[in-house]
């Protein structure tokens, strides 16, 4: 096999990756309205390959404060995982979760993260899962880390993981409401070998 | 009127006083400012990874990295009619964002990146008058070649100057 590059992999099995995101997110959702016990809607996921100046414009602006959950991919495939929520939206999904006990504010207490923590380990471990069965890879995720900050600190570290081998960045934006619109953002980043083989799995033939 | 030029993830920009240059959200990447106090023309590097030579493909984006991104900052500096010996640098940025328990080398990314930009610097002769690198938080740092104040700010804090 040759040399794989994100660019040729997004081209050729765009409809691929859009569809993985799109069982991932509504996966990930469906637990979300579990844990919270309501209806949660989502629009359909879009996929966006960005170059790294896009990236924080998307979010707002790089300064815009995220709350970000990352975490590392082993098994069959590796890599890694993020998800993002915009600041208000994740004290949103929270006082949800809390019953209303979070009070209002910029600032997170450590219960509030620590919620907001099960929340990202919940969404992401859906969204792994559906992944795994669609492709019946062993994924299994590592204990998840989370951090409030700019959004572009907070995608710096995505950023590098994909900087080793392109200049751009493969995300799946996915809206979801309940009462509120929520914009989250997932960013799988399997390391470039994983692609292939999600592909493989998939019964995709791989002509890279 | 001066103006403030926006330098973005993985890019390089220089600029001449009494314009500055920013970057906003630094992360695990690290922001390297150089300035010859003698023209007051300066510039500013934002490198996302230590090593151009550990990686495949690295010709696409010489600004990616702390060592090829600093050797052409300096060189468009030249360019502009800075001269080298008397240029002096300040950095900051090269966060660990997320505190994991595995032993990531990837993890280690932010300080790899500082290490790799003083060395670069060191090699070329430029000192490094100041420092704010390190620690969990992202920083939105502005340079200003006129006096060379580095402003940072991150989230929480106050801003401060180095």
């Amino acid at each position: 096999m040759g040399e794989i590059s994100l660019e040729k992999v997004t081209e050729n099995y765009f409809d691929v990756l859009k569809e993985i995101g799109n069982i991932g997110a509504g996966n990930a959702m469906t637990a979300l309205s579990q844990m919270l016990q309501c209806k949660v809607d989502m629009k359909v996921p879009q996929v966006k390959l960005l170059e790294f100046s896009e990236v924080g414009a998307l979010m707002g602006g790089e300064e815009q404060i995220m709350l970000g959950v990352y975490l590392g991919v082993e098994g069959d495939i590796t890599g890694s995982m993020m998800f993002l929520v915009e600041q208000q939206s994740a004290k949103h999904l929270i006082n949800k979760l809390m019953m209303g006990m979070a009070p209002e504010g910029d600032t997170f207490s450590d219960i509030e993260l620590s919620a907001m923590q099960e929340v990202g380990n919940i969404i992401t471990g859906a969204y792994l899962n559906s992944l795994s069965s669609l492709t019946n890879l062993k994924i299994f995720p590592t204990p998840p880390a989370l951090t409030v900050d700019m959004a572009g600190a907070i995608l710096s570290v995505p950023a590098i993981q994909f900087g080793i081998f392109c200049d751009r960045i493969l995300l799946i934006q996915s809206q979801f409401y309940d009462d509120i619109s929520i914009d989250g953002y997932f960013i799988l980043i399997p390391d470039i070998e994983s692609y292939s083989k999600i592909l493989t799995s998939l019964g995709i033939p791989v002509d890279m | 009127m001066s103006e403030i030029i926006k330098v973005g993830m993985a890019d390089l920009k220089t600029c001449v006083s009494p314009n500055g240059v920013t970057t906003l959200g630094l992360g695990s990447c690290v922001g390297v400012a150089i300035r010859d106090p003698g023209t007051k023309i300066g510039g500013l590097a934002h490198v996302m990874l230590p090593d151009s030579t550990a990686i495949r493909n690295s010709q696409q984006n010489i600004a990616k990295f702390a060592d090829t991104g600093i050797v052409e900052l300096v060189r468009q500096m030249e360019k502009l009619g800075a001269r080298r010996s008397n240029m002096v640098a300040k950095i900051a940025g090269g966060a660990t964002m997320f505190n994991f328990q595995s032993q990531n080398d990837m993890m280690q990314i932010g300080g790899r990146n500082v290490e790799a930009s003083k060395k670069k610097l060191k090699e070329l002769n430029i000192p490094i008058l100041a420092e704010d690198t390190g620690k969990n938080y992202g920083r939105t740092v502005t340079f200003f070649p006129e006096t060379g104040e580095f402003h940072i700010r991150a989230v929480g804090k106050s801003e401060t100057v180095i």
